[in-house]
């Protein structure tokens, strides 16, 4: 629409209807986009109305959209309520402990896939990238009847604990985090650790000093993705965790605040929208590499 | 310790043009120090990720107890069942019409943001990609609050243009159109910054060469703009419907399935057999048909990203 009201200022039109075509364009733009901020950003909003409303004002269906005697007394329900900060714990340390994991796992891999050509190496770039594109919904029940056997064999209990999920996260987290960091490694100039390693450093010096350091942004955009990856999984968790004790964030709002048919929506919405804080505040500060991230994906390599 | 060899493994490189099994040698410990760079990444691969997918295609082949091997069984007994039929179809439904609309909305918006002054699109862009931020899981229990038939908005929103009430999650066309709706909301922010993404990287001189040609702003879209962004509009829409077709979240958390089984995608349905009715061998079958629809998409993908690769 916008783009018609441009062209149609072709080379014979005056400069001054040009313009006023292009400011035409940008208030049709201007006009479509708050639509869409509109449609886009209703769920959360009201996330955040409903979260300051009583169970009384939900209740007495007045108007939805608008809080009468706002309060805060799902946040405080819900922040001092042990159980959700269990969830919260489990899930911050998960997802702490899965970035660092990756990071271990992926950067080593990408460094030796984007410097060292061995035998082999082009198919392994390969298949971590076609790893990438099998989904959670396709490993959830070989995964579950593996862990079962594991710990019958073994005696450790791994069914029904956190801590079994910091070992199924990387399987999501690191084939993406290799394939963008072999993406940022790669476009790193030979020249540069080729002087390295002139004056005397060793490969792991060039790794730790030249590719670490340039790469940073690329680095930044794989931890980002890491975290909102591990925060936001729910199906895993779901499969193998069933304890209140032992629950994850998206898995405990869905499953304890929901007691039977009673909806007690107040509070869901608050735990809802704490849930989705983290990812919210780490977007806000670091939205370029965010973005890097999730366009590095299809764009490099 | 490792670094090293690789040192010893240059020098010797160095030298080895003549000496043949020197040159063997370097490549050897070379890629010895690259094997154990790796050796994680493939441990994981192989153990967390193809062990489990073959291991899949062995559970599909055993009974409900898991003592006995039934052959193909599983899958003649899926296939005389309506239910997988539905679901089947439900999920074509489910995945093509999210991936359009989802695809349609981000090019539009992208098309949009990229006509405001740069400045203002950084927070522009900003705004519209909030909802591929927040996890699906928590962002669909607001849906699900939006859609509650008796307390809330839409429905008392619609109430003043003299509409509904809408059984938004009771009836199997309004379900089903609830869970794409979600889907595409979830889905078009990432179309969204792709798009912006590719339309950045189309050089300005080509719509100044059409517009001299006397080309309109259709004829621009399409011999200008789409051919320059075949290849990422190629990658991706099949990475998306890898992604919607495999759903899970927001169908498990709107609807669970229903109502009567309506929405339930191969994930969902996949999920309830196996490990809530605890048949593992026949929720194992089940996620397995999702297999052929993924891997097509992929061999695409791959096609066009190596593609793109050579490219550049």
């Amino acid at each position: 629409m916008s783009t018609m009201a441009i062209d149609k200022a072709g080379p014979t039109r005056k400069l001054g209807s040009m313009s006023r075509d292009r400011a035409w364009a940008l208030r049709w733009s201007y006009f479509f986009l708050v639509l869409f901020a509109i449609f886009f950003l209703t769920p959360p909003v009201y996330m955040l109305i409903t979260s300051l409303k009583s169970s009384a004002e939900i209740s007495a269906a007045t108007n939805p959209w608008w809080v009468f005697h706002p309060t805060l007394s799902n946040y405080v329900e819900l922040l001092t309520s042990n159980q959700f900060l269990r969830f919260f714990w489990n899930s911050s340390i998960i997802s702490i402990v899965v970035v660092i994991v990756t990071m271990i796992i992926s950067i080593p891999a990408a460094f030796a896939l984007a410097r060292m050509k061995f035998w082999g190496s082009a198919t392994l770039a390969t298949g971590v990238f076609l790893t990438y594109l099998i989904p959670d919904s396709l490993l959830f029940i070989p995964l579950f009847k593996m862990l079962g056997v594991v710990q019958d064999l073994t005696g450790i209990t791994l069914l029904n604990r956190w801590y079994v999920l910091v070992f199924i996260y990387p399987t999501l987290t690191v084939p993406f985090c290799t394939w963008i960091m072999i993406g940022y490694f790669a476009s790193i100039p030979k020249e540069l650790d080729e002087a390295a390693i002139i004056d005397g450093a060793s490969w792991l010096q060039t790794l730790l000093r030249i590719f670490i350091p340039v790469a940073l942004p690329g680095l930044i955009a794989a931890t980002i993705f890491a975290f909102t990856v591990s925060w936001a999984q729910f199906l895993y968790p779901l499969v193998f965790t069933t304890s209140i004790d032992q629950l994850v964030l998206p898995v405990g709002i869905t499953t304890t605040l929901i007691k039977g048919d009673v909806f007690n929506w107040g509070q869901i919405m608050t735990g809802a929208l704490l849930g989705a804080a983290p990812p919210l505040i780490i977007y806000a500060f670091l939205m370029d590499y965010y973005i890097a991230g999730l366009t590095a994906g299809a764009t490099k390599g | 310790m490792a670094d090293v060899v690789v040192e010893r493994g240059r020098v010797a490189r160095a030298t080895g043009a003549r000496k043949g099994s020197g040159l063997r040698n370097a490549l050897g410990r070379k890629s010895t120090v690259a094997f154990f760079l790796t050796l994680p990444l493939i441990l994981l691969i192989v153990l967390l990720v193809l062990y489990p997918a073959f291991y899949s295609l062995y559970l599909a082949t055993l009974n409900k107890a898991m003592t006995k091997f039934v052959g193909l069984g599983n899958f003649t007994f899926l296939f005389k069942r309506e239910t997988f039929w539905m679901v089947v179809k439900q999920s074509c439904i489910f995945a093509i019409t999210a991936v359009i609309f989802k695809a349609l909305i981000g090019f539009i918006v992208a098309h949009f943001v990229h006509n405001i002054p740069g400045k203002k699109q950084r927070k522009w862009r900003g705004m519209l990609l909030v909802p591929w931020v927040i996890p699906p899981a928590m962002s669909t229990l607001a849906w699900l609050w939006l859609f509650d038939p008796s307390y809330s908005a839409f429905n008392y929103t619609l109430s003043f243009f003299g509409v509904g009430p809408i059984p938004w999650l009771g009836e199997t066309f309004w379900a089903r159109f609830s869970v794409i709706l979600v889907n595409v909301w979830y889905g078009a922010p990432f179309f969204l910054i792709m798009y912006l993404a590719a339309l950045k990287s189309v050089p300005d001189q080509l719509y100044e060469a059409a517009a001299i040609d006397g080309a309109n702003w259709w004829q621009k879209i399409w011999y200008v703009t789409l051919p320059m962004m075949r290849n990422i509009i190629a990658i991706t829409t099949l990475f998306s419907l890898i992604v919607t077709f495999a759903n899970f979240d927001i169908v498990r958390i709107l609807t669970s399935g229903g109502p009567l089984d309506t929405t339930h995608l191969f994930a969902t349905w996949a999920f309830q057999v196996g490990i809530q009715s605890s048949d593992i061998p026949l929720g194992a079958c089940v996620s397995l048909f999702m297999v052929p629809i993924l891997a097509v998409a992929a061999i695409f993908i791959l096609r066009d990203v190596s593609k793109r690769g050579n490219e550049a």
